[in-house]
């Protein structure tokens, strides 16, 4: 039986540094499986959602000519965005299909429908958040830089406006996702210089330009009398995928029962260290295969972050074996259906955004035998 | 396809396209429409020896993109692989010069490359009809400027051995089909060595060709028959100034060595290898050790060149042409000096971006990988 945990991470049991190999051993295992086992089912797979993507926004693009059907064309454009921004883009990006050798799935050349250039996405996202998981003072995606999204990030009066950044931060994703590589936060704390964002600047900025004119301009004035509608369809595709992909990127580390590590915890980990602190750094969301295609499959977060550059597509036929290995170590593998994931990563914004008590034995500090 | 291909070249339609460009859609129509990549498609197949290591020649039918090629040119050619793996590898263009859009041949010897799964060369030589082919532009300076309808009073020399035959008969081919003929004044010797009359590729072709009045003087040597391989003692016989004469020559790399040794730095040479070489020249005493950063492998160094030695260890760095050509093996070399194994060339620069594929260790090297 799955165990679902919530509350705190105070009950996380910890590992022995042999534990900690044998458990890494067993996850390099299935990834060595995976890996060899790749070929014409992943290539036909991802083929067809690229080609379901560009079907629906020639279709969404070209169903703006005809205004009863603008929902229809909101609705195909938006989940050609997600589409490409998550099963396609995040996961391309990652190296999933790197090994196929085509130009057009190369983690070095793919460019997504999104303000964020896919180049400093790749720093970002890649190295940063994918290496330094939930470790505080390291993983800028705790929060973005400007919410407190765990215990110990020092309380200030500035985080009583939690609720209100996250939903400004749902609403305008892409652009935060954008300014995220330009860590605002730490040129606001003197640790960093504008100079030092000059370079980034140029690459944010084409981006930004070309991605409007063709929302904002080009296409609204190809429908000549329709450019109002066509303007809010587009905005509204737009804000139809912030919407959708902030709920799923929250929903992947920030419910309760999430782990987070400091610094000194992760100095010289080893693989199987930085493997649990994976497993213990995610959550999952449950549901269905049409769920999980439109999650780009980060429904399967806690496999995603096991294994960032297997196909996505390849999580849901591991994760039974994921499960019974966190079963066998005691560890939690936290998953639960969307409504409950996202009210438990709501609730967490509100309560941080009060200083609230510190928790005792924040973060797993002593080492204890694993919990059998 | 002129104005069409005018619109769907245009900034205004790549704004459209943005960010993943008009060719990543037209795709999804029909593989060979393109505005800016270079497609073809496997029209005909045409067997020219059989065995171990069979040779055919490909009819490809290219996108309206292809802008030709100039007798001499080669092509990267990339296919997709069983287990849905695209490999690229380079390829002399067979056939007359083209102009854009329009057919041309590829005539492809089965190879079983050592550290392939697949060999894109076996791939290529068994391929059916309707095989659909990655492709670049026509690249590469082993060409012939002169042609009939820019003549020149020279005689000229062909050398080529194997299916190094493809460029040069390439340049043959434009030759006669532009009305090359023997009141031109100026000889054309053809001398190809291949193992056997067997495995002569373009044999019925070459024997029409020499049977005609045409100044075309084809030479033959198969040397698994008793034929002499190439010394400049025989060459000389053949074309007793050829080291004054315009000549073009392309084969393995023994070969193209031997004739470059007896060319002794004539400026009418021009050679191309089919092949790049393996190691560098002088590449006898190889010392130190050769360092994979990234992976943290290491091996002393064997004198073979960075790609050898990264798969010898089991690593697989995206490679594509394995000869200098495509750039897509390059990979940051941050300490060391490398050796072009095929100029010779030597750098030492720390943090410079090498290609893997012609580039071999002097001493210790490291790379990251």
């Amino acid at each position: 039986m799955t165990s679902t945990t919530t509350g705190t991470t105070t009950g996380t049991p910890r590992l022995t540094p042999d534990q900690l190999d044998a458990l890494g051993a067993e996850l390099d295992a299935i990834r060595q499986r995976v890996l060899a086992d790749l070929g014409e089912a992943d290539a036909d797979y991802i083929h067809g959602v690229v080609r379901l993507q560009r079907r629906l926004e020639v279709a969404g693009r070209a169903l703006f000519y005809l205004p009863p059907a603008w929902p229809l064309a909101v609705a195909a454009l938006s989940v050609s965005k997600i589409l490409d921004n998550m099963e396609i883009g995040h996961n391309v990006m990652h190296g999933q299909y790197d090994w196929m050798g085509e130009p057009g799935l190369s983690s070095r050349m793919y460019e997504w429908d999104n303000v964020c250039p896919s180049e400093q996405w790749r720093y970002s996202h890649n190295y940063i958040h994918h290496t330094f998981t939930n470790v505080l003072g390291k993983d800028r995606d705790i929060g973005y830089g400007i919410l407190r999204m765990d215990e110990d990030q020092p309380w200030h009066p500035y985080y009583l406006g939690n609720p209100a950044y996250a939903f400004l931060l749902m609403v305008f994703f892409e652009w935060g996702v954008a300014m995220h590589d330009l860590e605002v936060e730490n040129i606001v704390a003197g640790r960093r210089s504008l100079a030092d964002n000059k370079a980034l600047h140029a690459g944010i900025m084409r981006k930004v330009r070309r991605q409007a004119f063709k929302d904002y301009v080009l296409f609204p004035a190809l429908t000549g009398p329709f450019f109002p509608l066509t303007l809010a369809g587009n905005a509204t595709a737009n804000l139809v995928r912030n919407v959708w992909a902030f709920n799923i990127i929250f929903c992947g580390h920030f419910p309760a029962g999430v782990a987070t590590f400091s610094e000194e915890e992760c100095e010289d980990e080893s693989r199987g260290h930085w493997y649990y602190r994976q497993l213990l750094g995610s959550a999952n969301i449950d549901g269905g295969p049409l769920f999980h295609l439109m999650t780009g499959n980060l429904s399967f977060q806690v496999e995603h972050h096991l294994f960032p550059d297997l196909p996505a597509r390849r999580y849901p036929e591991i994760s039974g074996e994921v499960q019974e290995i966190c079963e066998r170590y005691g560890l939690p593998y936290n998953t639960g259906p969307l409504g409950k994931q996202l009210l438990s990563v709501a609730r967490k914004i509100c309560r941080l955004a009060l200083p609230g008590r510190r928790s005792d034995q924040a973060a797993p500090a002593a080492a204890q035998p694993a919990a059998a | 396809m002129g104005v069409l291909s005018t619109v769907l070249q245009s900034r205004a339609v790549a704004a459209l396209a943005s960010p993943h460009g008009v060719d990543r859609f037209l795709e999804q129509v029909n593989p060979l429409w393109a505005a800016h990549e270079v497609r073809g498609r496997v029209v005909d197949v045409r067997h020219e020896t059989t065995g171990v290591h069979p040779v055919s020649t490909l009819t490809v039918q290219p996108t309206s993109t292809w802008r030709g090629h100039r007798a001499g040119q080669h092509v990267q050619v990339g296919v997709d692989l069983p287990g849905a793996r695209r490999a690229t590898r380079c390829f002399s263009v067979s056939s007359a010069a083209s102009g854009p859009g329009e057919r041309f041949t590829l005539t492809v010897r089965a190879h079983d490359d050592g550290q392939e799964r697949a060999s894109v060369s076996r791939h290529l030589a068994t391929a059916a009809p309707g095989t659909l082919l990655h492709l670049s532009q026509a690249g590469g300076d082993f060409t012939m400027h002169a042609t009939p309808a820019t003549p020149t009073p020279h005689p000229l020399l062909l050398v080529s051995g194997g299916s190094g035959i493809t460029p040069v008969m390439s340049m043959l081919r434009t030759l006669l089909r532009d009305g090359y003929d023997g009141r031109a004044g100026r000889p054309v010797t053809f001398l190809h060595y291949a193992r056997s009359a067997a495995e002569q590729i373009y044999a019925e072709e070459l024997a029409a060709i020499a049977r005609f009045d045409n100044h075309v003087d084809v030479r033959l040597v198969h040397t698994g028959e008793g034929g002499q391989r190439f010394s400049p003692a025989a060459l000389a016989r053949l074309v007793p100034d050829f080291r004054d004469t315009d000549t073009w020559a392309c084969g393995p790399t023994g070969l193209v060595q031997a004739v470059q040794a007896a060319y002794d730095g004539s400026a009418r040479l021009r050679v191309e290898h089919f092949k790049a070489p393996t190691t560098a020249p002088g590449a006898e005493g190889a010392e130190g050790e050769t360092s994979f950063a990234r992976s943290g492998l290491g091996a002393a160094n064997t004198g073979e060149t960075l790609l050898a030695q990264a798969e010898a260890l089991g690593l697989r760095p995206q490679t594509g042409c394995r000869m200098g050509i495509c750039f897509s093996c390059t990979t940051r070399k941050t300490r060391g000096t490398v050796r072009d194994v095929v100029t010779g060339e030597e750098s030492s620069r720390p943090d410079e971006d090498v290609r893997i594929c012609v580039s071999a260790p002097v001493g210790s090297c490291t790379l990251d990988l």
